[in-house]
């Protein structure tokens, strides 16, 4: 094998060494029992749709909230509207502009206990380009199988000129998205 | 009194209900046709949501024009042959069961796709089944074949009617028009 070939692996391998050794509460996710979902009414008619891609970087252990942080990305074409034709509106410019804005991102330094089993993460929320400071609360529920984080909190799409143009009009689609999140953790590594 | 039906004329109420019937319907298929071929857009949104609602109201008022007809009832058909009378009889219970028929398969077609029925953005409805695509398309189309069935019917209702007004000169239209008083005389 040449060196080279060595090095490249080495330096692929590597950053999966460090998170196992310097960051060891970065709590691995079961992605198929993790959910973000979303409900907004139209014309008064609440419709749900959710995002079937998504990672989560959670640097979390309830007992010690002092180096904790979440980073959250979305895969925003991985939207699910029920149906062809919403899947391929709501990816148009007007909404998420997914071409432009292949990511939406949730980045908090900041997690604070609210009650028990209750807390809350302070952060950016980054949708189309734009961020917003937002405060995600989530309850938490230990089981030997593993840690349950969720929770759900209100998004204003026009603050992130989600629906503009002619969808700019709370009366047609409200402003106010429902946006609820459940992410299944492995158990703390002790 | 004046609101009931009596021997001669329908009362002021059946013929409020009848031509606001009449006005919901126009409202109804014209928002009906033009909808389906809309693109996702504002429009689309709203003309469905309208669409519902008229249909709602419709399903509204036609249980009290029911109720009405059985505490006030229309006066009797004029002297007609008999199979005419029957044909009218058949085309009014006809009328009032696809009114009453068509917007609950509007309904849980709305249920079908997956959409609730929020009746003038306040009142949420029940959904009547759970989302099934297949199921919504062919209760689509089902709704679709009722509308053409009621139009059929309306278009044997007001030809019928004018057929009176126009050929035979009789009174059967006059008593159900918004503003004439008829007498005897006019029978």
């Amino acid at each position: 094998m040449k060196p080279i070939n060595l090095c490249r692996i080495i330096l692929i391998l590597l950053p999966g060494c460090l998170s196992q050794s310097l960051w060891a509460q970065v709590r691995e996710v079961n992605y198929a029992k993790s959910t973000l979902q979303f409900t907004v009414k139209q014309m008064g008619v609440p419709v749900d749709g959710s995002f079937k891609k998504f990672s989560a970087k959670l640097n979390f252990d309830p007992a010690n909230l002092s180096g904790a942080s979440a980073q959250i990305e979305i895969d925003m074409a991985s939207v699910d509207t029920g149906g062809e034709e919403g899947d391929t509106e709501v990816k148009r410019k007007v909404w998420f502009d997914v071409k432009e804005f292949p990511v939406a991102k949730f980045v908090s330094g900041s997690l604070r206990k609210k009650g028990a089993n209750q807390f809350e993460a302070l952060g950016k929320l980054t949708i189309k380009g734009k961020a917003r400071d937002v405060v995600l609360p989530f309850s938490v529920v230990e089981e030997s199988a593993g840690t349950t984080v969720a929770g759900q909190f209100t998004l204003k799409r026009l603050e992130f000129a989600i629906g503009d143009g002619a969808w700019n009009d709370p009366e047609l689609v409200a402003d106010e998205v429902i946006v609820k999140y459940k992410l299944a953790l492995a158990p703390l590594k002790k | 009194m004046w609101l009931r039906n009596d021997a001669l004329q329908y009362g002021a109420l059946a013929k409020l209900l009848h031509w606001l019937m009449f006005l919901l319907l126009i409202a109804s298929f014209a928002l009906g046709f033009s909808m389906v071929d809309l693109p996702i857009s504002p429009k689309r949104l709203q003309w469905y949501s309208y669409h519902k609602w008229i249909g709602v109201t419709i399903f509204l008022l036609v249980i009290i024009r029911f109720g009405w007809r059985m505490i006030s009832p229309p006066p009797p058909p004029l002297r007609i042959p008999r199979w005419q009378r029957s044909l009218a009889q058949a085309v009014h219970a006809g009328l009032y069961v696809l009114l009453f028929v068509i917007p609950l398969s509007g309904w849980v077609t709305s249920s079908a796709y997956g959409f609730k029925t929020v009746y003038l953005k306040i009142i949420p409805l029940p959904d009547l089944v759970a989302k099934n695509k297949v199921l919504a398309k062919q209760l689509s189309e089902v709704h679709e074949l009722l509308g053409f069935a009621l139009l059929t019917l309306v278009t044997l209702h007001v030809v019928g009617a004018l057929k009176h007004h126009l050929v035979d000169r009789d009174a059967t239209l006059k008593r159900m028009l918004p503003f004439a008083r008829i007498t005897e005389r006019d029978l």
